[in-house]
């Protein structure tokens, strides 16, 4: 009696393992299966000339040389905003704020605003930096919507690395007599730099795959030549790939595909790039 | 005065009031970042507010809300929001059909029965799914999803609320799981020891113990899940075909609110009514979105405490 | 096991002796005589509402090691951060009571602990060296001050390392990273780093207490060099090292846990040893409690 009741919860046990691992299984082969999937589809469109040519017969032809660039205009142009702001913000939460109401409805808000709609930020972009503040559609209107979307992804990382600071590090720089702003800037923050570079690098390579922030801020479906400053709109790789989809007929898979895969390439490549670098200094900085 | 504390030979020097009032400063500048989240947070509020204002004037959110007809170049247009509404919802019940039993399942396998190596692969390989920009889920779904769809029901176009529904699963999945299993992680061990040590098997464990205890964690994980399907934009956008009338089955083209501010933003006459009832469906997506992740905030806080972690 | 520790000492105490004295003879012009001495008088410590350290009054003199002892949260650490005012970041901690450093009172408004710390250094129960090179962790100090001359901090840098007893073993690598260093290293490192700002007092709190019995005897030879020049307060668990290292013993007792600690005695450590005027204290050095 008692062995049969045990002999079914192993029984019970087996299954439940069976079908809970293959759920697991599922989620990592689909993954596979997109990384895959997209390196096939994308392979036989890449070569030199796609990654150096402006696109021709409406992107049909040629290359994505100016979306290219122009991506990496806007994603450089938001990270030297939102770098510094979400990296102090990160500061003000782990280091100077007090322990108040204040503080914790600042963290809902960091909170919050992560999970804002991604085209709401494309209204509230259109809105503010377009109109409002005069700056047109732009490299600069479409970084300031990239960097809003990005500060919280940024302050979230940079707090949490700065709590694993240990707090006997900022006690032996205070009793040196360095004023706390020195203590944060040459001591605590180097110090949490693996986790802090991880995080910006994950905003950065969000902001470059957005599409829904950039509609109505700058990007333009084609453009000749390269962007020429601030002001400029631009091209940029995730757009691309959306207008070839919906507005060119006949679009050529190979090109489309190729876009995508330098896109999605050369985002996993950078977070790869920061987790390693990560991990190669934790080992070494060890608490 | 702080003289006084200086000692007579020079090497201890003391600090300039140049150094004091550069700190002084800093701080006052670091503490302004901090707040910046709650100002850009209010300013996206204010802005979708103040845009939405001609319309809510003109129409009214009760009849942009469940008026059927959205017919807005028509002269005059007409607003009814309702099948936008409609339609993000039935687009975000079938990615929720589709994400959760498997998410959950895989985020339970992972943090209860998973080896190291394994949980380690697989937080790379969540982490590169969330990476993946939106756009590419689309162009995949356009490949792969849609002739699927078609073939399977036999359709004329296979640009539907089903085809739209299963890749905002997917894209769904990674939230989904990181989250819950983190809420399962948080559970303490000591807990399960205490289950186990009475004989019971870890599925017994499981179920019994390790998941109601994180249950609020995991509903958690489900609402933010929910938050990220109805704020997707492109996927939808390139797959449920965009038709703005009220759906009868999954196997129709429908139109989410996301994918009508993408698609006629870029065609309205700045400032007139049709640009404001845009801004007015974002104003909707951005409260509907607000809410959820606020109750989902509050859920994971409040477990956070009850672990103490 | 034994032989080799033994013969590791034997070799390593003269060695550390000799750098000892070359470090005197730099500092004999340079640091003034007389300076850094405590007068605690009536210090209480509350965290919120509750009193951990009642009416502590003693003299802390100048260039002597003055050993703070007691069982675990007795409070010691606590009032040793009382002397450089850490407990000002460390948050809802309030001190009453006078602390004078040289006359001046170190809790007046006018203060600013910043400067304090500049004159009050402190090493920490478990090394915590920067995570950048030994160079850059003695030079932190005297960089906080403003120093930027090359030459000026490569001699802050030499002259705080010999007197740290550092200085021959890593003299020829001054730019590794200070994480690969031994444990015992690093605690040396963080004397020296405390050093460099040529402080009249170090504070430290239980420095050998995660080191090995080597580390611990060149810790100790370290300190009985530095008190020449630098007025010691040393927090321990360790009542041996206490007895071997300080002039001065002051113990401290909570005797129960919803009333504040006391300072029970203070006095020269041979007669606290010895013959302590009160039972509690004859009571916990014999180890009868704590």
């Amino acid at each position: 009696m008692r062995l049969t009741r045990v002999k079914r919860a192993r029984a019970a046990e087996a299954v439940a393992r069976a079908i809970l691992g293959a759920s697991a299984l599922l989620v990592v082969a689909a993954a596979a299966f997109l990384v895959l999937y997209i390196a096939k589809k994308g392979l036989p469109g890449l070569s030199w000339e796609f990654l150096t040519e402006v696109p021709k017969n409406r992107g049909r032809e040629g290359g994505i040389y100016p979306a290219l660039v122009g991506t990496l205009y806007v994603v450089a142009c938001t990270g030297l905003f939102a770098v510094p702001l979400g990296v102090l913000g990160g500061v003000y939460l782990s280091e100077y704020a007090p322990k108040k109401r204040s503080t914790r409805i600042i963290r809902l808000a960091v909170a919050n605003m992560a999970g804002v709609p991604s085209i709401v930020y494309g209204l509230f972009g259109l809105a503010a930096f377009v109109l409002a503040a005069g700056f047109g559609r732009s490299i600069i209107a479409a970084s300031l919507t990239l960097t809003c979307m990005t500060l919280p992804v940024i302050v979230t990382a940079t707090e949490e690395a700065l709590r694993q600071v240990p707090a006997d590090l900022r006690h032996a720089a205070l009793a040196l007599g360095a004023s706390k702003i020195r203590t944060v800037l040459s001591v605590v923050l180097p110090a949490a730099a693996p986790g802090i570079v991880t995080g910006v690098v994950l905003g950065l390579a969000r902001a470059a795959g957005e599409t829904a922030p950039i509609l109505f801020t700058g990007a333009v479906f084609q453009m000749r030549r390269l962007p020429d400053g601030l002001g400029s709109q631009f091209m940029a790789l995730p757009y691309h790939i959306y207008t070839q989809v919906t507005s060119v007929p006949n679009w050529n898979r190979d090109l489309v595909w190729g876009t995508a895969l330098v896109l999605v390439a050369s985002v996993s490549a950078a977070s790869a790039a920061a987790a390693i670098w990560r991990s190669a200094r934790r080992r070494r900085i060890s608490w | 005065m702080t003289d006084t504390l200086r000692p007579s030979d020079s090497r201890s020097r003391g600090r300039t009031a140049l150094s004091r009032a550069a700190e002084t400063f800093a701080k006052g500048f670091i503490t302004a970042t901090g707040w910046l989240a709650i100002v850009v947070l209010a300013a996206i509020a204010a802005f979708l507010v103040w845009n939405s204002l001609r319309a809510l004037g003109e129409a009214g959110l009760g009849r942009i809300v469940t008026g059927t007809d959205w017919y807005p170049t028509s002269s005059p247009g007409k607003f009814g929001a309702a099948p936008l509404i409609v339609g993000s919802l039935i687009v975000t019940l079938v990615a929720l059909v589709v994400a959760v039993p498997v998410g959950l399942a895989a985020a339970v396998y992972l943090s209860e029965f998973a080896g190291r190596r394994l949980k380690e692969v697989s937080k790379a390989v969540i982490e590169f799914m969330a990476a993946i920009p939106s756009v590419v889920y689309g162009l995949v779904g356009v490949a792969l999803v849609v002739p699927a769809v078609k073939r399977a029901f036999a359709l004329d176009s296979g640009l539907t609320a089903l085809s739209g529904g299963i890749v905002l699963g997917v894209m769904a999945l990674p939230t989904i799981v990181s989250i819950s299993e983190d809420a399962l992680h948080a559970v303490p061990s000591s807990l399960r020891h205490a289950s186990l040590a009475l004989g019971n098997t870890r599925w017994q464990t499981t179920y019994k113990v390790t998941v109601p205890a994180a249950s609020s964690g995991i509903f958690a994980a489900v609402m933010l899940g929910v938050g990220r399907a109805i704020g997707e934009t492109m996927a939808v956008l390139m797959l449920t075909g965009n038709a703005a009338v009220m759906p009868r089955s999954l196997l129709e083209s429908v139109r989410t609110m996301t994918g009508t501010i993408a698609a006629e933003m870029g065609e309205v006459v700045q400032g007139g009514t049709h640009y404001s009832v845009l801004f007015v469906v974002g104003l909707v997506l951005f409260a509907a979105t607000f809410s959820i992740n606020l109750a989902a905030d509050l859920v994971l806080e409040k477990q956070r405490k009850r672990w103490g972690v | 096991m034994v032989t080799s520790v033994r013969s590791a000492l034997t070799t390593a105490v003269p060695t550390l002796r000799e750098t000892a004295e070359a470090a005197e003879n730099v500092l004999e012009e340079t640091i003034v005589r007389g300076r850094g001495a405590f007068d605690l008088q009536s210090v209480s410590v509350a965290y919120g509402s509750e009193t951990v350290i009642a009416d502590v009054t003693m003299g802390i003199p100048s260039q002597a090691v003055t050993a703070l002892i007691g069982p675990s949260g007795c409070g010691k650490s606590t009032l040793l951060r009382c002397l450089n005012r850490m407990n000002d970041e460390i948050g809802n901690v309030r001190v009453s009571g006078t602390i004078a450093l040289d006359g001046v009172d170190i809790m007046a408004r006018g203060v600013d602990p910043v400067e304090l710390r500049m004159r009050v250094g402190q090493v920490f129960q478990r090394p915590n060296p920067f995570p950048m090179s030994i160079y850059d962790n003695v030079a932190y100090g005297p960089r906080t001050q403003g120093i930027r001359h090359r030459d000026e901090l490569d001699a802050i840098v030499e002259d705080a390392l010999k007197r740290a007893a550092l200085w021959d073993e890593v003299k020829g690598s001054l730019k590794k990273h200070a994480f690969d260093l031994s444990g015992g290293q690093q605690q040396r490192l963080c004397i020296a780093r405390a050093l460099a700002t040529k402080p009249e007092v170090l504070l430290m709190d239980e420095p050998a207490s995660a080191l090995d019995p080597i580390s611990t005897q060149q810790i100790e030879d370290t300190i009985a060099e530095l008190k020449r020049s630098v007025t010691i307060v040393i927090v321990t668990h360790n009542m041996q090292q206490a007895a071997r290292v300080s002039d001065q013993t002051a113990f401290m007792l909570r005797e129960r846990l919803d009333e504040p600690a006391h300072l029970i005695e203070v006095g020269e450590t041979r007669k606290m040893f010895t013959n302590p005027d009160d039972p509690r204290t004859e009571a916990y050095i014999t180890g009868r409690f704590g």
